[in-house]
């Protein structure tokens, strides 16, 4: 058995991302890289002699450097998906938000020609101060 | 809609806090000859923007919250496309752009796509220098290049669109920095409008300086070369049949 603290951290990490799947707070989209991340921990924390192997085959003298640059790519990956994410998400509000002003607009003109039929003009009528 | 079976064109005011002057702008362009209709888009505002211009006789369209000139022109556009308005024009609620050029500016129409109010080169007592002269210069140069004409004044707000370019904004029209006077522009005439530069006379702002700090002209320099290697660095919009969008 490895390191058995590790090993326990990456099961708890694991479980906490498949618990927020199923109460619907985090998205299958979101959660699969983290799951992937979990488990790649969690084989890593049961067998570190892996570690040396990998890091020998791709010739990184020290195993720990393998994790970092391993880590910081990751969290690279992660940071740009979010980015797109949001952008993607800052444009949908957007869009609902001209919806609505375009919408509330039009309901406004429409109860203000249900009110005065002499709603005429290039030009609604000014309300009443 | 009755708005749009009369009026010629729309006068589209992007306003964000603009209560002191946006009800004196709103009467000047209803007080004009030529039969406009105005939307003031109200960005957000925490004053009294809207109650100001609605009073002064304007169709008001509130966003739920501040997007910025570009955010506010775009939903703008959408709402003249949708209400069948052939030309929009923008004016700026402070008072800068003169109502009475309004005509002028829609005219360019005639010749292109894109009309854009120029603020003469030797009149007004707009002044810069520094960076942000060699930035407006820069901006102006490449523009002018790629639009194959003479353009002096492209951070101009005061321009004219007809149903093409508002098509092609209603594609590609950023709520960012710059994006509605920069990065609009450039895209637009990537993806084939034609543009046409208007001179008319800019009045002071009624509210607020033109800041002279050097260190906000370089940053705005800074900015501006940003916004235009991502304007010309954009793909091409190719639809143009947008409706309603």
């Amino acid at each position: 058995m490895g390191n058995l603290p590790a090993f326990i951290l990456c099961l708890i990490i694991v479980a906490v991302v498949l618990e927020m799947v199923r109460r619907k707070q985090l998205r299958e989209k979101y959660a699969l890289l983290w799951l992937v991340v979990g488990l790649a921990t969690l084989v890593l924390a049961a067998w570190p002699q892996l570690l040396g192997i990998v890091a020998q085959w791709v010739g990184i003298a020290l195993p720990s450097n393998l994790i970092f640059i391993l880590s910081i790519l990751l969290l690279l990956g992660v940071c740009l998906h979010l980015s797109w994410e949001i952008s993607g998400a800052e444009d949908e509000t957007r869009t609902l938000a001209e919806e609505v002003a375009i919408l509330r607009t039009q309901v406004e003109r429409l109860e203000h020609g249900a009110d005065s039929s002499t709603a005429q003009g290039s030009v609604p009528p000014r309300p009443s101060p | 809609m009755e708005n749009s079976d009369r009026a010629s064109a729309l006068v589209i005011m992007p306003a964000w806090n603009e209560a002191d002057s946006v009800g004196n702008t709103v009467r000047e362009v209803l007080a004009l000859a030529e039969n406009y209709a105005v939307l003031v888009v109200n960005d957000g505002s925490t004053d009294r923007t809207a109650d100001v211009a609605r009073d002064a006789g304007a169709t008001v369209m509130t966003l739920p919250f501040n997007l910025g000139v570009g955010g506010a022109m775009r939903a703008g556009f959408k709402y003249a496309t949708r209400l069948g308005y052939p030309k929009v024009v923008q004016v700026d609620a402070d008072g800068q752009h003169d109502p009475r050029d309004i005509h002028r500016v829609l005219a360019g129409l005639d010749q292109a796509d894109i009309s854009i109010g120029a603020r003469f080169a030797e009149r007004g007592d707009y002044q810069v220098k520094g960076p942000r002269k060699w930035a407006m210069a820069m901006l102006a140069g490449t523009i002018s290049l790629l639009a194959k004409t003479k353009l002096t004044d492209v951070t101009s707000g005061f321009r004219a669109a007809n149903e093409h370019a508002m098509a092609q904004y209603l594609d590609h029209y950023p709520a960012e920095y710059l994006g509605d006077t920069i990065d609009s522009l450039v895209v637009a005439v990537r993806s084939g409008c034609s543009v046409v530069q208007v001179p008319v006379e800019m009045r002071p702002r009624q509210g607020g300086q033109p800041s002279h700090n050097p260190l906000k002209a370089a940053l705005y320099l800074g900015r501006s070369v940003f916004a235009l290697l991502f304007a010309l660095a954009r793909k091409k919009s190719t639809v143009f049949t947008a409706e309603g969008a």
